[in-house]
């Protein structure tokens, strides 16, 4: 077995170049096909009736009328009289039609009695969800130099101890600050289009689980995953929320068994919106201590928010306060249960809210002391605690530097709200820091080299939109000494071997181990036979420039399709496979963490927010393709832009009605919003050795501390609350100068 | 802002305010041809087609297809259900994405919120029509500068760019941080969008 590296670094041809996706013109001209896109003969169009209200109970369902409507060839019903619905737009019936518009006017028919509930969704308000018996507080989570001995009694003893370590600070703030919950929004919604053969289901599922969806499919219909087939070339979008089959793929695959057509069930935006996925928000009462520098000392806090109806799934109490660990913490995690649509993962969960939860605070701190922000977050960065945080203090001081540097942080800086305004426009800078796993998922690929020369990769993947088709095949070319174009990619089916959900920032990690391993594997068994033909040892050869040589000597060797003609009759067939263990591997690692800082323009008459530019510096090991890597961080930044800027859930109170479920009222960014966006991949030879670290997530966590830090910057005041809106920037100049 | 009035004031071509009207007619349409009472309220000036299926012919990217449409069919659901070109998008029904958008008669409007019977005798241009063998310049600056992650709104986004440069060749940076706004990402593939287009002016077409 081959000793899995990478290559030395500047020794090699393609890792860690800018390269073009190969899936980029498909995607640009309308011929890559999604799950939406597949068009079956005779195929039938599925809708959902979801709960128009968003606590009830069904007192009856009666279809007899949408089965009449011209069309209409099945109304499926999925709830019966008694049950109880918990958020609205919770799907109630299925109907699948001729064509979109009659199964519109078939769900439109369905007549449903509710017998309408208490309906609780203003989770801001703790006192209220309290009041309502919403509120379901954690024991606060302690950590201070000095504990409680026997005999004390816990809670008076923290008091006081907080009370003092208060007492000694320099300074100290208290502040509020908040996430509301966002939608995913992806612009593909969920669902699929399924087809039967015989007995055996093919669903081209819109999914970042690839292989992991099957057997969802499967248990419900009577049939094991064998007999499903899950498909999915192209996915429009993810971010934490298609990992599951969903009720809505079952009863699609149902309905197609039922009428022997295949049927489409793509959701519906207000649906999407409603029930395919939210972020949990956050709010937070803050005290914080620090010394007459900044150093945060002692920390006190409680937060809440809600992830729906369920179980807490709220912003979890250990990575607040974020990054920083100061040596006093009390922090308190407050689920708030709300009859709203249930959360899914959305990328780095918790992490943008922790991070907008609490690098406020320590910009505040900032700010009380009328000192540099960035000298703050410096004398605060932590000290390494576990052996993957290794360095990292300096690695972050390193990246501050980088960004420090491009943002021209010195020469901009001024204390918080006293710079020059032009006229009613001030100009503020903020930044914020962030840490992330990524380590990479289990993967296993089978690498297929023909006696022709031809180069496949098969594996049970996708493409969530980092470029993963392209980094599987620069890695395998890498490997062979061949170009990319050589390389075929198969990816997008569960008939492949598996490969991990792409979730957590683990998709380029695991598929480059994967195939890493499998042409390492695959390119010594060439080698073997290479020697035996050229009469040299196995060990003296390298592949390089379309050709298997004797390293440094190219007239000695052979070309690729010369070599790989030496296989004979059949093709090379090579497993390669990844699983995470304990060991650390050659190739890939764990722990990122990146900086990034915003420079904003705010104008006081009208409460506008307008960014200027934004610096983005992230590490994340060793960089496969520095030019999807790059559209990575300009994308997750332009994310962070729209949740600190323009994007949120809008619940009516009353009513528990999701106000602003369409495109053209959930708000996001624009083009013309985005302002300058400078990313820097920081990539020091210490990085370079560490192999591969998603990136996914990391640089979608910063943007909400770091734009409110740069507003409050700007004005001299905090606006608590994201996005922030003209509204609330002007409640904020509003309470400020009262 | 002032750069976008100045394109409207100066460049009439496109307008995204036009842009805007032009769905919001159209979304209106629809809203009138599904609603209730559209038989009395059309029957004194036009003929009365539905609520079945009826007859059309459709040119698109140049060439003619003869369709059976339900009079509520918009032209997306005819473009990609009958004719299988789906590279424009569904992801709004009224406009706001562009993720639809195709170029009818020289100009940019969504597909989603345009009812297929009022194309009859337009020329419908879509984004598989700057694909094949010869991609447009525009498709393939977009893949040279990363213009695109889940690749969702790419296609609608391509189209806009294309009708926006095809009107503003020369346009400058702040024009085109102007002038692209009827398009929604969710990737946040902007920053990369802006870059191809300033390729495409710099390639000079």
């Amino acid at each position: 077995m081959a000793q899995y590296s990478w290559p030395k670094r500047g020794t090699a041809s393609l890792i860690g170049t800018e390269q073009d996706r190969i899936d980029g013109l498909p995607k640009a001209t309308g011929m890559a096909k999604y799950a939406y896109d597949i068009n079956a003969p005779e195929m039938l169009f599925a809708k959902l009736l979801g709960s128009p209200h968003a606590h009830c109970r069904i007192k009856s369902i009666d279809t007899s009328a949408a089965e009449k409507v011209r069309g209409v060839k099945a109304v499926k019903t999925m709830k019966e009289p008694g049950n109880e619905i918990r958020w609205q737009g919770d799907h109630i019936a299925c109907v699948a039609a001729e064509s979109e518009g009659a199964a519109a006017e078939g769900v439109a028919a369905i007549k449903v009695d509710y017998e309408l509930l208490d309906v609780f969704v203003n989770e801001e308000d703790l006192e209220a969800a309290e009041r309502a018996g919403r509120a379901q507080p954690l024991k606060p989570d302690i950590k201070t130099p000095n504990e409680p001995g026997d005999d004390d009694d816990e809670d008076e003893f923290y008091n006081m101890e907080f009370d003092r370590l208060f007492s000694e600070a320099a300074v100290v703030v208290e502040g509020y600050y908040g996430v509301p919950v966002i939608s995913h929004m992806c612009l593909e919604p969920h669902g699929s289009t399924c087809e039967w053969n015989s007995d055996k289901l093919l669903a081209h599922l819109s999914t970042q689980n690839v292989s992991g969806t099957a057997s969802q499919f499967g248990d419900p219909l009577g049939i094991t995953a064998d007999d499903v087939t899950v498909h999915c070339d192209y996915i429009g979008g993810g971010f934490g929320s298609k990992f599951a089959a969903d009720a809505w793929g079952v009863i699609a695959a149902q309905i197609a068994k039922e009428t022997g057509r295949p049927v489409k069930l793509m959701l519906d935006r207000d649906l999407e919106l409603k029930i395919a996925g939210i972020r949990p928000s956050g709010f937070i009462k803050v005290k914080a201590g620090a010394d007459s520098e900044g150093k945060v000392t002692v920390w006190d806090s409680r937060h809440w928010g809600t992830a729906g109806p369920g179980a807490p799934g709220n912003v979890g109490h250990g990575i607040i306060p974020y990054v920083f660990n100061p040596p006093s913490i009390r922090r308190q995690q407050i689920p708030i249960l709300t009859d709203t649509g249930p959360h899914r993962a959305w990328r780095a969960p918790g992490h943008p809210q922790a991070c907008a939860m609490s690098q406020t605070a320590y910009d505040d701190i900032a700010a009380k002391l009328g000192i540099d922000s960035y000298d703050v977050f410096l004398r605060n960065l932590p000290k390494p605690s576990t052996p993957e945080q290794a360095h990292r203090d300096e690695i972050y001081r390193g990246e501050m530097e980088v960004a420090a540097r491009l943002m021209d942080w010195k020469a901009k800086w001024h204390p918080h709200g006293k710079g020059n305004a032009k006229g009613s426009i001030v100009t503020g800078l903020g930044m914020a820091l962030h840490t992330w796993g990524g380590s990479a998922h289990n993967s296993t690929c089978i690498i297929k080299v023909h006696p022709d020369g031809g180069v496949e990769t098969f594996l049970g993947s996708q493409d969530l939109g980092p470029g993963t088709r392209t980094v599987i095949a620069m890695v395998v070319a890498e490997t062979f000494g061949l170009p990319i174009s050589a390389v075929k990619v198969n990816i997008g089916s569960s008939r492949y071997p598996a490969s991990g959900p792409s979730g957590g920032s683990t998709t380029v990690g695991g598929v480059s181990e994967s195939n890493r391993r499998g042409s390492q594997d695959a390119l010594e068994q060439l080698f073997a036979l290479v020697a035996k033909k050229l009469q040299v040892e196995p060990a003296s050869l390298e592949a390089k420039k379309g050709r298997i040589q004797v390293q440094g000597e190219p007239s000695k060797g052979l070309s690729w399709k010369e070599a790989c003609s030496l296989l004979g009759m059949k093709p090379l067939e090579v497993q390669g496979k990844y699983e995470r263990g304990a060991e650390p591997s050659p190739l890939s690692s764990i722990q990122v963490g990146g900086v990034q800082m915003a420079e904003v323009a705010v104008d006081r008459d009208t409460g506008v927010v307008k960014m200027k530019k934004y610096v983005a510096v992230q590490d994340m090991g060793l960089i496969i393709n520095r030019k999807t890597a790059a559209s990575q961080i300009y994308g997750a930044v332009i994310m962070g832009i729209a949740y600190a800027l323009f994007e949120e859930r809008i619940m009516d109170p009353k009513t528990g009605a999701y106000v602003n479920c369409e495109t053209g009222d959930y708000k996001l960014a624009r083009l013309g919003d985005v302002g300058e966006i400078v990313v820097e991949l920081y990539e020091p030879d210490s990085e370079y050795k560490r192999g591969v670290v998603g990136l996914g997530e990391p640089p979608v966590i910063s943007p909400g501390a770091a734009i409110s830090n740069a507003v409050a910057n700007a004005l001299g005041v905090r606006v608590p609350v994201l996005p922030l809106t003209p509204k609330r920037v002007l409640e904020a100049l509003e309470e400020g100068r009262a | 802002m002032q750069d976008h009035e100045h394109l409207e004031r100066h460049q009439p071509g496109f307008s995204r305010r036009a842009f805007l009207r032009g769905s919001g007619a159209a979304a209106a349409a629809t809203a009138l041809a599904t609603g209730p009472g559209v038989a009395e309220a059309d029957e004194q000036k036009t003929k009365v087609v539905g609520p079945g299926p009826t007859k059309i012919k459709l040119t698109v990217n140049g060439k003619p297809h003869d369709l059976e449409v339900e009079p509520r069919m918009t032209l997306l659901e005819a473009l990609r259900y009958k004719l299988d070109l789906t590279g424009a998008k569904p992801v709004s029904d009224d406009g706001s994405s562009g993720a639809s958008t195709v170029i009818i008669d020289g100009k940019p409007l969504s597909a989603e919120s345009t009812l297929a019977i009022d194309c009859v005798n337009k020329k419908i241009q879509t984004v598989e029509s700057l694909g094949g063998s010869k991609p447009d310049p525009v498709a393939k600056a977009f893949v040279h500068q990363d213009a695109m992650q889940c690749g969702f709104c790419t296609p609608g986004f391509v189209v806009a760019v294309r009708h926006f440069l095809d009107k503003h060749p020369k346009a400058t940076e702040a024009e085109i941080r102007a002038g692209l706004n009827g398009n929604l990402c969710r990737c946040g593939t902007y920053a990369n969008v802006i870059m191809a287009a300033l390729e495409v002016v710099k390639g000079g077409k």
